[in-house]
């Protein structure tokens, strides 16, 4: 499982250019900045007030900086810090380029549902609606079933993050890309046959006539 | 000079039973410990809290370093006197889910960056914000904090939702520093809601960590305006790990 986490993690570095803003949620999104290419330099946005999240502060943290979790960390030094205000109009702005999140549901449109579940205990959206709707693209990194059950589907079940927002889905079984007339898989990991894909998802899969092998950083 | 500086009982002596009060903070970084405390100490009861966040339980992590005392608007809910929370995340102060249960506090949630701009509307006279965020989730479909529902407005041939203002009575925020006159900066990432709730509320009060003479500093350093401040209690530590 780990190994799996890590081979998205992985692949979903590639996905930045260098000089990028980019914001990444909290877990297995947050393991995508160990594996940033060399020589590309992204700055990382986290939510609760600054644009240039460098790393975990491990010991004598400052006790003014923490990210969006709770959890103090270390900055890089072209750190611009700001209040909530200006933290969201850089992201309903469409300047954070790209927000990458997990996901419990995924729709072929688009649709996320990664916040509630009726009856279960709640935690609340926290800043997610707002990156989903305003960041111009969203990067879904999760494992591509939940016990074995499909969590990309026709249409979700659970309430909604934001609609038609998803960009691309990017698993351990290849990378998908939402597009006008459905998910388009343009990698797919060899591990894997398209039957075995499709077998895991609940809604049509299109296989992209220039589809690859998924590539690992 | 009108002299703001005063005493924790004086900043909360009009604090009433049933008011709403603003509280600076994310995950209590940044959050007015003393004026939590002398809140806790008056007993006010049934408050409506706008916040982030309801802070940090007694003995929860604080970041990635233990905590031992609640923090932040968890010094509210440990002693039960909030009715009312309205924040963006309620996932991490167990207090509240515990509370919910029970029947004793209800919330409303809103997306943190439509909070901070219902807070702004508030402070600098807008009639409401239109945003894209919430478009097509229960945001769209649920009742706003005081039971109105939302609007859904088409410009441009876009959806956007009508958030209106949000007001409190008072607006309790922690800066870095502060001049005697009430102008203050927040250091790093305690800037979060404490610039925006300033002027919100009927009142503001701040517990500044360094309070400074007024032409102390170079004013550039300065990013809200001492007037919007009406009080300033001294004796805010910085938080200790």
């Amino acid at each position: 499982m780990a190994d799996l986490k890590e081979r998205i993690a992985r692949r979903c570095a590639k996905e930045f250019k260098d000089g990028e803003f980019a914001n990444l949620g909290i877990g297995l999104p947050t393991q995508v900045a160990d594996y940033i290419p060399e020589g590309v330099t992204v700055t990382f946005h986290s939510e609760n007030g600054f644009a240039g999240i460098d790393a975990i502060a491990t010991e004598n943290p400052d006790v003014d900086i923490i990210n969006s979790g709770g959890t103090y960390v270390t900055t890089i030094p072209s750190v611009k810090f700001f209040d909530t205000a200006e933290s969201f109009g850089l992201v309903r702005g469409g300047h954070v380029r790209a927000t990458v999140l997990g996901a419990m549901e995924v729709a072929e449109n688009g649709d996320l549902a990664n916040w509630i579940v009726p009856g279960k205990k709640v935690a609340g959206m926290g800043g997610a609606m707002d990156l989903c709707s305003g960041c111009p693209e969203v990067i879904i990194v999760m494992l591509h079933t939940q016990k074995g059950a499909p969590k990309i589907l026709k249409k979700c079940t659970l309430p909604l993050t934001a609609e038609k927002c998803v960009s691309k889905i990017i698993t351990e079984m290849g990378v998908m890309e939402v597009r006008e007339d459905g998910i388009w898989v343009t990698e797919l990991h060899p591990d894997y046959s398209k039957d075995d894909i499709q077998a895991a998802t609940a809604c049509t899969l299109h296989f992209d006539p220039a589809m690859k092998a998924m590539e690992e950083a | 000079m009108v002299n703001k500086i005063m005493t924790l009982e004086q900043a909360v002596a009009d604090v009433r039973d049933g008011m709403t009060i603003m509280v600076g903070g994310f995950l209590a970084t940044g959050s007015p410990e003393i004026l939590m405390d002398a809140l806790v100490e008056k007993g006010v009861k049934h408050l409506t809290v706008i916040a982030n966040d309801g802070g940090l339980d007694a003995g929860q992590p604080a970041g990635n370093f233990a905590g031992k005392t609640a923090r932040g608007v968890g010094k509210l809910l440990e002693h039960h006197m909030v009715d009312h929370l309205i924040a963006s995340h309620i996932g991490v102060n167990p207090k509240i889910n515990e509370q919910i249960a029970e029947g004793t506090l209800r919330y409303t949630l809103v997306p943190q960056g439509t909070l901070a701009e219902k807070i702004r509307a508030a402070a600098y006279g807008l009639g409401g914000v239109l945003t894209s965020t919430g478009i097509g989730t229960p945001m769209e479909e649920e009742p706003d904090e005081l039971g109105r529902p939302k609007k859904v407005l088409e410009i441009g041939g876009r959806k956007f939702l009508l958030e209106l203002p949000l007001h409190a009575d008072y607006s309790f925020l922690r800066p870095s520093v502060a001049d005697r006159f009430g102008n203050y900066m927040c250091a790093k990432a305690t800037k979060n809601f404490n610039y925006v709730m300033a002027g919100a509320s009927t009142c503001t009060i701040i517990a500044p960590e360094k309070l400074v003479e007024i032409g102390e500093v170079n004013p550039d350093i300065f990013q809200v305006a001492g007037v919007l401040v009406d009080g300033i209690v001294e004796g805010e530590q910085r938080w200790q790990i």
